[in-house]
């Protein structure tokens, strides 16, 4: 495997406070990672960073070996997804809010068509075709935020906290859903969660984020089971 | 009484006024969204120094007496007044650019109003799914449309009533520059309050219809949500 994405010497600030630290974090092609850590650990401010959506005061990210200094944000934008812990659908039908980034990308009517129909199937929203994004469910509005996503086939998936805001039964069968269709994509995620059981159901390997800083990174089982620090044995403990 | 409204229905002035007040209160809230529409979205979605100051600014031009309108609009183009040169006090002009500066802050306070309210993560979300800054605001003006025609309706509204710009700039020449509005004051100080009275009633019932036709759009949209 060679990196899709590497970070160097990243911070983000909001004020004078430092509320993302990081030296150097390397995802590679076709990895899932996730980051995990409490509230405020400032994990969706490096989720937004990564997505360019924030900028950062200090440090570099690399696209596949070029800075992506050299790559215009809009360009960048448009080899990523991005789903959100809120779905935050736009008021059309569900077809119009999965077709939308397509349709910001100029894709020609029938390719967004057949593309959308495709993924609606996928994720078992294919009767929801013509409902307003309004009177969806929650999981019925993360499913068509997914498919929004998938449908223009991402290089790199970033997903933050997609299934906290949903019931338990709602988010495991949309995990089970999710990660099949990672495993046949094989797209390259990044996944944001407070959820160790998330984490380790989806991700190859997760990083611990405590106040700003990845404090350890390995695969699951072995970071739940040999947190580096107390901080970090606190937070996993008090999580199983 | 039935015969006088056929009687005024028939007076080709009638007709003349009600269409130089459809025309220039159509133009100032034409141009008024068009100045409106992106200031209002550029200080709902920018973070600059002094945008507080300049929000307050334009929440209080949404209250601009109309007189005060008139008279700074009629000391700028009186013919010895710095745009005096154009000659342009007392014609549809003058009104149109009276009416465009009290409506152009009703419309971009409103729009920015509008743009606030909508959750600030749907501007990531947009630009995460790939959208140019462009595709973004287009998207944003489509979530808020419903407000945004709200605001459209107060512009129009602020203009087609106001009559104190609409006389001292205008002057209320008969044929050339007399609305709706100032023809009301006209008959009225004529003790003509019959005639002034319909003129009034035919005032509202534009007013109403466009209103009607606009709000109809509007729950148009509400009901599809």
């Amino acid at each position: 495997m060679s990196a899709l994405i590497e970070i160097s010497d990243l911070v983000v600030r909001r004020g004078k406070r430092s509320v993302v630290e990081i030296k150097a974090l390397t995802v590679e092609k076709g990895e899932i990672l996730a980051v995990i850590g409490p509230n405020g650990a400032g994990k969706s401010s490096l989720l937004l960073a990564m997505a360019r959506l924030l900028q950062p005061d200090k440090g570099e990210l690399w696209w596949d070996g070029v800075s992506l200094k050299e790559i215009s944000s809009l360009t960048y934008r448009r080899r990523i997804g991005l789903v959100l812990q809120e779905p935050l659908l736009l008021d059309l039908p569900v077809f119009g809010n999965v077709a939308l980034g397509l349709r910001f990308r100029g894709t020609p009517a029938a390719e967004v068509n057949e593309k959308v129909a495709r993924w609606l199937k996928r994720l078992g929203i294919e009767a929801l075709r013509e409902r307003p994004g309004s009177q969806l469910s929650g999981g019925e509005a993360q499913r068509v935020s997914l498919a929004r996503a998938f449908v223009l086939n991402p290089e790199l998936l970033l997903l933050d906290e997609p299934f906290s805001a949903l019931d338990s039964p709602t988010r495991l069968r949309l995990l089970e859903d999710l990660k099949a269709i990672l495993a046949e994509t094989g797209t390259t995620t990044i996944l944001i969660t407070h959820d160790l059981k998330e984490a380790s159901r989806l991700a190859s390997r997760v990083a611990v984020m405590l106040d700003g800083q990845i404090v350890q990174i390995g695969p699951p089982q072995q970071v739940f089971a040999n947190p580096v620090n107390s901080a970090a044995a606190d937070f996993l403990g008090m999580q199983n | 009484m039935l015969s006088f409204i056929q009687s005024l229905m028939n007076d080709p002035e009638v007709w003349d006024v009600t269409l130089l007040s459809l025309k220039v209160s159509g133009i100032a809230t034409l141009i008024s969204v068009l100045i409106g529409l992106p200031f209002g979205t550029f200080l709902a979605l920018s973070k600059f120094s002094g945008r507080s100051v300049v929000l307050t600014i334009v929440n209080t031009g949404m209250a601009l007496p109309p007189v005060v309108v008139g008279l700074a609009v009629a000391m700028t183009l009186w013919r010895s007044g710095p745009l005096g040169d154009f000659n342009l006090i007392y014609t549809p002009a003058a009104i149109v650019i009276a009416q465009t500066i009290i409506a152009a802050p009703v419309v971009t306070g409103l729009t920015a109003a509008a743009l606030q309210q909508l959750d600030t993560r749907l501007q990531l979300q947009l630009l995460g799914l790939g959208a140019s800054i462009p595709q973004m605001i287009l998207s944003l003006w489509w979530q808020a449309r419903l407000p945004l025609l709200a605001a459209l309706m107060a512009g129009f509204g602020s203009v087609i009533s106001e009559v104190g710009a609409s006389m001292m700039v205008g002057g209320n020449i008969q044929g050339q520059t007399r609305v709706l509005t100032t023809a009301i004051v006209l008959e009225t100080n004529r003790g003509e309050f019959e005639r002034a009275m319909l003129l009034g009633a035919l005032l509202l019932m534009i007013t109403l219809l466009i209103n009607y036709a606009l709000t109809k759009i509007q729950q148009g949209g509400a009901r599809q949500r």
